[in-house]
């Protein structure tokens, strides 16, 4: 049996008090892995409820610097900060919050040489990027690596979340089959010109680490072949079916993608 | 048939802002048609100049992927809803 130190039964207390975690649900929490890619709008929250829950060791991976226009809703940074690498004010956060939390940063880009090493030691995957390119290189890494991984993503009011849990690639479908490629450029708003709603993140952000927390503990239904999208405007949330396509490029009957690809950035907005 | 059409936040300004729109059609190709005519700009933002849909933006017919029904050419009944739910990438900068 696990050995909880007072204070961890006091921080922990009403999580064990859960049926569904107990004690055994938050050893397995202390003993797991995440690894968030990126610590802006939507991995903030994630980490910070992560980190709050007691996710043993939280992989941060981020290239970027703390902005004044971040700000206005990535909540792991703040004011004092603006200028030092976000991975470094994420870990001063999660430091402050959890001292049970080992926090491993990966101050860099991420990219087609350097991702299956940095997932490879990870239980659960979450992508929090802000570019298509990215999303389906994370894609591919976790599909090739059988990593879960929980896809958020939002715009303006909007959101939306998955999760591929290639643990069993047989039946779950990936970001392939929902988008098999990346739109071409000036289609789609992917960058910081769309903006977005500050809360929008952490509503999405909350359900990326409320997904990999049911993964860790086996519990619940996650959302696997399943799209939440979310409309705040309305406070719409609607569930559609997201089917494994046997078409798909990466995990449908013939793949044509049989090692990682990486697609040129982008940032226009015409949609 | 009037089916009730959801329309994503980067569409909205060409339907007057609108998050919802209905129309009568018998499928969802006549429905992108008609939706044309009232919203003029709307079906280039769809299709393609195939005429397929763009890989980048799905329909749900209710919950179901239009793919896997008849695509275009699924037909409508009374009280649907058509969901248009394009691929998003913000979160992080």
């Amino acid at each position: 049996m696990f050995q909880f130190t007072e204070e961890q039964i006091k921080r922990y207390a009403r999580h064990i008090i859960l049926p569904e975690v107990g004690g055994k649900g938050q050893e397995k929490l202390l003993k797991s892995k995440v690894l968030v890619i990126g610590a802006g709008g939507l991995g903030s929250p994630s980490i910070y409820y992560l980190a709050a829950a007691g996710v043993g060791t939280i992989g941060i991976v981020d290239f970027d610097v703390v902005d004044f226009s971040n700000l206005q809703r990535q909540i792991l940074h703040n004011t004092e900060r603006v200028g030092i690498p976000k991975v470094e004010s994420a870990r001063m956060t999660v430091e402050k919050l959890n001292p049970d939390v080992k926090v491993i940063t990966y101050n860099t880009m991420i990219n087609k040489s350097n991702i299956m090493d940095v997932i490879k030691d990870y239980d659960v995957v979450l992508d929090g990027t802000d570019n298509f390119p990215t999303r389906f290189l994370i894609n591919d890494a976790c599909y090739f690596m059988g990593k879960p991984l929980v896809s958020a993503a939002m715009l303006r009011f909007e959101g939306q979340i998955s999760v591929f849990d290639f643990r069993d690639k047989e039946h779950s479908p990936c970001y392939r089959c929902l988008f098999p490629e990346p739109p071409p450029p000036g289609l789609v708003p992917s960058c910081q010109e769309a903006g977005i709603l500050g809360s929008i993140g952490g509503i999405m952000g909350c359900i990326q680490a409320t997904e990999a927390i049911k993964l860790l503990l086996g519990i619940g239904e996650p959302l696997v072949g399943k799209l939440l999208v979310m409309d705040a405007l309305s406070m719409d949330f609607r569930k559609v079916k997201l089917r494994k396509d046997p078409g798909c490029p990466l995990c449908g009957n013939n793949p044509t993608i049989r090692e990682l690809v990486e697609y040129e950035q982008v940032c226009d907005v015409h949609f | 048939m009037a089916v009730i059409v959801r329309v994503p936040t980067p569409l909205r300004r060409i339907t007057n802002g609108q998050g919802e729109v209905q129309v009568s059609a018998s499928t969802i190709r006549d429905a992108i048609d008609k939706l044309e005519e009232q919203f003029p700009g709307f079906k280039e933002r769809l299709i393609d100049e195939k005429g397929e849909l763009r890989r980048f933006v799905n329909l749900y017919l209710n919950d179901e992927d239009i793919r896997f029904l008849k695509g275009l050419d699924t037909e409508l009944k009374e009280g649907d809803v058509l969901s248009i739910v394009p691929a998003i990438a913000g979160g992080h900068r």
